[in-house]
C-alpha cells in the first residue's frame, strides 16, 4: 500500500497505465455512443429522446462514485497519512462535480420532453442536486486555506463527514418526495431493462470512469510539480539569476535561503 | 538521569521542512534552551513536545514510553505556554484562570489560583476585567496559568516576551523554583534569561539544506535513505 | 462531566457577558420570518400552508448565523490550543461547547417560534409538534454545525464557509421537522417522524463531537 504512496511509483504507474486507459476509454466510449445512439431501439413511448439516458444515468453513477472516492481517499488519508490520497481527493472532486452537473442538466434536458418542464423535484434529481452542493462545499473549503495542506486534511474530514450524510439525505428526500407528489410521476429507469439497452449503458460507464482515472493521473501529475515549483521557488534559487524575474522574494526563505549556493 | 528524550525528529511545517533527526535528553532540574535563526522551528519542536504537532518522523518519550501512546497523561503532566496569552478580555483575571483549575480537576481553585497570582505578583488584579490589563499583565496571567496544578514539564514558547526587566527576573526565579523541585524546563527566548546553566539546543544544525531535499521529490523525505548532507551533530544534540 | 460543566459554565458566562448574541439571533429568525408574507401575500391560508416550513428553514439560518463563533474567537486568542493540550478529551470541550450554542441559540428559537406561528395563521394544533420537534431538531443543528464550524477555523470567508458546508447537511433535518408539524396539522401521526429525528440526534451526538475535535486538532496543529 505504502509503495504507492511514493510519487515516483505513483508517476511511473500512471505512465505505464496511461495508453491503455486511453485506448479502453477511446474505444468503449466510441462504441457505446455508436451502440447507444444507432443500434439501440427507440423507446416506443419517448422516442428519440429515451438515448438521453446512456449520458444521464453513467453520469449519475459516477457522480456517486467519485464522492464515494474522495471519501475513501479521505479515509486513506487520516488513518494512514497517505501523502498521494489528499492529493487524489483534491484531484477527484473537480471531476466529479461535473459528472453530477452533467447528470443535472441531462436530466433537464431528458425532463422537458417527458414531463413537459425543465424541473422536476424528482426523489433522484433533487438528490444529485443536493451532492453537487456537497462537492461545491468541498472545493469552496479545500481552497480557502493559505496552506494547501491544510486545506487538504479539512477536506478530507468534510468528505468523511458527509459521505456518512449521503444515505441520510438521500432516505429523507425519498421520503419528502413520496410524501409531497404521487408516484404517478415516470420513473427514469424501467423495472428491467433490455439487454440492447444496457449494453451501451454499460460501455458508457466504462468510458466514463476510465476517463475519470485518466483525468486524476493529469491531475495528480500537475499538482505534484506546482508543489516542486513552490519547494523551488521557497528555496530562493530563482533569484540567482537575475534580480528581476521572480516574486520569490516576497516568500519567507527562512534558514533555507542560501542552502545550496 | 533523564526522563524526556526525543529522537530522530524531523518535522514538516506545510510544504517546508522544518529540521531532521533532531534528538534532545533532559532530567529532572534540567532547562533547554532553544536556539536558531527565525524559522529554524524553535516554536514548532514545542509543539512536537506538546503533543499539538505529530513529526513526521521520530519520537519522543517520557520514562521510557512513547508520548504518542498516552497522550492524555502527557498533557496531565505538561503546562505550555504558546505566544498567545488567550485571556479572555470580558473575564476577570481569576475567571480566566477558574477554567484551567477545573479542567486539570484542582480541589482547592481558590488558594490554587490565589497561590498562582501571588508568585508573579498580580493577586491586586485578580478582579480586573481581561480588556483593561496591559500587555505585560496579559502575558503575567498566562504564565500563572502554567502554575496552576502540578506538573513536571514546562514547554514555554517566548516567555519573556511583553514583560518588563523586573518580571523577567521574576519570571526567572520561578523557572530555577520549578527546577528545584525536579521540573524540567525547554524554552526559547530572545532576551537572555538568568538561568543557571542551561543546556543549548541549536536548531540550526538540524536545517535540512533545500537543495538536498529537492533531490528527492517533496513528499518522500526519509531521512534514513534521504541524502546525506545532514550530519549528526555531537552527542545527543545537545551540548552543555 | 466535571470538565464537560466547567467548559458550559466558562462559555456561558463569556455568552453572557459579551452580550446580544441571543437577542441577534431570535430578532434575525423574527425578521427572516416576517419577510415571507411579503414575499408571498398576506393570504391566510397560503401562509398557514407554508408556516412550519417557513419557520424551519428560518430556524436553520438563525442557528446557522452564530456557529462561526463556537470556536472562531477562542482559536484566535489561543485557548483552544490549551483547550487541546488539557488533560480533558477534546471531544468533552466540543460537546460543552455544543450545549452553550444551544442554550444560546436553539433554545431561544423553540421559545419564538411559537410566536411565529401565530403570527403565519399556523392552527393551534400544530404547536405542541412544532415545540418538541424543535426540541429533537435543533440540538441536531448544533452538532452538526459544530464540525462545520471546526472545519473553517483559519480559513478565509470562514462565515460564508460554513453555511455552505452545513446547510446541505440540515436537510434531513428540514424534511423531517417541517414534516412531522404539517402531519400533525393534517391529523396524521407524527411518531414516525419524530423517531427518525431522534435518530439523527442519537447519530450526530455519537459522531459529531469526534469529527469535530479532530477538526479541531488539525486547527491547532
Amino acid at each position: 500500500m505504502h509503495r504507492f504512496a511514493k510519487p515516483s511509483v505513483f508517476l511511473k504507474l500512471a505512465d505505464t497505465l496511461m495508453p491503455w486507459m486511453i485506448a479502453i476509454t477511446v474505444i468503449t466510449g466510441g462504441t457505446g455512443l455508436y451502440l447507444g445512439l444507432f443500434w439501440s431501439p427507440a423507446d416506443y413511448q419517448q422516442g428519440d429522446t429515451v438515448r438521453i439516458m446512456y449520458i444521464h444515468v453513467p453520469t449519475a453513477w459516477m457522480g456517486l462514485f467519485c464522492y464515494v472516492g474522495m471519501a475513501i481517499c479521505g479515509a486513506m488519508s487520516l488513518i494512514w497519512k497517505h501523502p498521494l490520497a489528499d492529493i487524489a481527493a483534491r484531484a477527484t472532486a473537480p471531476v466529479g462535480a461535473m459528472f453530477t452537473a452533467l447528470c443535472l442538466i441531462t436530466g433537464s434536458l431528458w425532463g422537458e420532453p417527458m414531463w413537459g418542464t425543465w424541473w422536476v423535484w424528482d426523489a433522484r434529481l433533487t438528490s444529485m442536486l443536493i451532492l453537487l452542493f456537497l462537492y461545491l462545499g468541498y472545493m469552496a473549503l479545500v481552497n480557502a486555506f493559505d496552506d494547501p495542506e491544510r486545506g487538504s486534511k479539512a477536506g478530507s474530514a468534510l468528505a468523511l463527514v458527509g459521505v456518512v450524510n449521503v444515505p441520510i439525505v438521500k432516505f429523507s428526500v425519498d421520503w419528502w418526495n413520496t410524501l409531497h407528489q404521487p408516484a404517478s410521476v415516470a420513473r427514469m429507469d424501467g423495472p428491467s431493462i433490455d439487454p440492447s439497452m444496457l449494453w451501451p449503458l454499460m460501455l458508457m460507464a466504462v468510458a466514463f470512469t476510465g476517463y475519470y482515472f485518466i483525468i486524476l493521473a493529469i491531475r495528480v501529475r500537475s499538482e505534484l510539480n506546482e508543489r516542486r515549483i513552490r519547494a523551488l521557488q521557497l528555496s530562493g534559487l530563482f533569484e540567482q539569476g537575475d534580480g528581476t524575474t521572480s516574486g520569490s522574494a516576497l516568500y519567507d526563505q527562512g534558514h533555507n535561503a542560501g542552502a545550496g549556493k | 538521569m533523564t526522563v524526556f528524550t526525543g529522537s530522530d525528529l524531523t518535522c514538516r511545517r506545510g510544504e517546508r521542512m522544518v529540521f531532521a533527526r533532531l534528538a534532545f535528553t533532559a532530567g529532572p532540574g534540567d532547562a533547554i534552551m532553544l536556539r536558531g535563526r527565525n524559522g529554524a522551528g524553535k516554536s514548532s519542536l514545542l509543539r512536537v513536545m506538546a503533543g499539538l504537532l505529530a513529526p513526521l518522523h521520530g519520537q519522543i518519550f517520557w520514562q521510557g514510553e512513547d508520548i504518542a501512546d498516552d497522550m492524555a497523561a502527557h498533557r496531565a503532566r505538561l503546562q505550555y505556554l504558546g505566544h498567545q496569552d488567550a485571556v479572555k478580555p470580558v473575564l476577570t483575571v481569576w475567571d480566566n484562570l477558574r477554567l484551567w483549575a477545573e479542567l486539570r480537576g484542582i480541589r482547592d481553585v481558590d488558594s490554587e489560583i490565589d497561590r498562582a497570582l501571588d508568585a508573579l505578583g498580580i493577586l491586586h488584579l485578580a478582579n480586573t476585567t481581561g480588556r483593561f490589563l496591559s500587555s505585560g499583565q496579559k502575558r503575567r496571567t498566562a504564565l500563572a496559568r502554567i502554575l496552576i496544578g502540578p506538573a513536571q514539564l514546562w514547554l514555554l514558547d517566548e516567555p519573556t516576551v511583553g514583560l518588563d526587566r523586573e518580571s523577567s527576573a521574576g519570571l526567572a526565579g520561578l523557572i530555577e523554583k520549578f527546577r528545584g523541585d525536579g521540573g524540567t524546563v525547554i524554552y526559547s527566548t530572545h532576551i537572555d534569561l538568568d538561568i543557571t546553566g542551561p543546556k543549548l539546543l541549536d536548531l540550526d544544525e538540524f536545517a535540512i539544506p533545500m537543495m538536498e531535499w529537492l533531490a528527492g521529490a517533496p513528499d518522500d523525505v526519509v531521512p534514513e535513505e534521504g541524502p546525506q548532507a545532514i550530519e549528526t551533530p555531537d552527542k545527543e544534540g545537545v551540548s552543555a | 462531566m466535571n470538565a464537560f460543566m466547567a467548559i458550559l459554565r466558562r462559555d456561558m458566562r463569556l455568552a453572557l457577558r459579551q452580550g446580544a448574541d441571543s437577542v441577534m439571533v431570535v430578532a434575525f429568525f423574527i425578521v427572516t420570518t416576517t419577510l415571507f408574507p411579503f414575499g408571498v401575500g398576506p393570504e391566510a391560508n397560503i401562509l398557514a400552508r407554508i408556516a412550519s416550513g417557513v419557520i424551519w428553514v428560518s430556524a436553520l439560518l438563525a442557528a446557522m448565523l452564530s456557529l462561526e463563533r463556537v470556536f472562531q474567537t477562542d482559536y484566535e486568542d489561543g485557548t483552544l490550543e490549551l483547550l487541546t493540550l488539557s488533560p480533558v478529551p477534546l471531544e468533552l470541550v466540543v460537546l460543552g461547547k455544543v450545549a452553550t450554542h444551544w442554550l444560546t441559540t436553539g433554545l431561544p428559537l423553540i421559545v419564538a417560534a411559537p410566536l411565529m406561528a401565530v403570527m403565519l395563521n399556523m392552527s393551534t394544533d400544530g404547536f405542541g409538534v412544532l415545540i418538541v420537534a424543535m426540541l429533537i431538531g435543533t440540538p441536531t443543528l448544533s452538532l452538526i454545525g459544530a464540525i462545520g464550524a471546526a472545519l473553517i477555523l483559519g480559513a478565509r470567508r470562514g462565515g460564508v464557509l460554513v453555511s455552505l458546508l452545513v446547510l446541505p447537511l440540515y436537510i434531513p433535518v428540514l424534511i423531517f421537522g417541517a414534516g412531522a408539524v404539517e402531519a400533525a396539522l393534517l391529523g396524521m401521526p407524527v411518531q414516525a417522524h419524530l423517531q427518525i429525528m431522534g435518530a439523527i440526534l442519537l447519530l450526530s451526538l455519537a459522531l459529531a463531537p469526534f469529527a469535530a475535535a479532530h477538526a479541531v486538532r488539525q486547527a491547532v496543529e
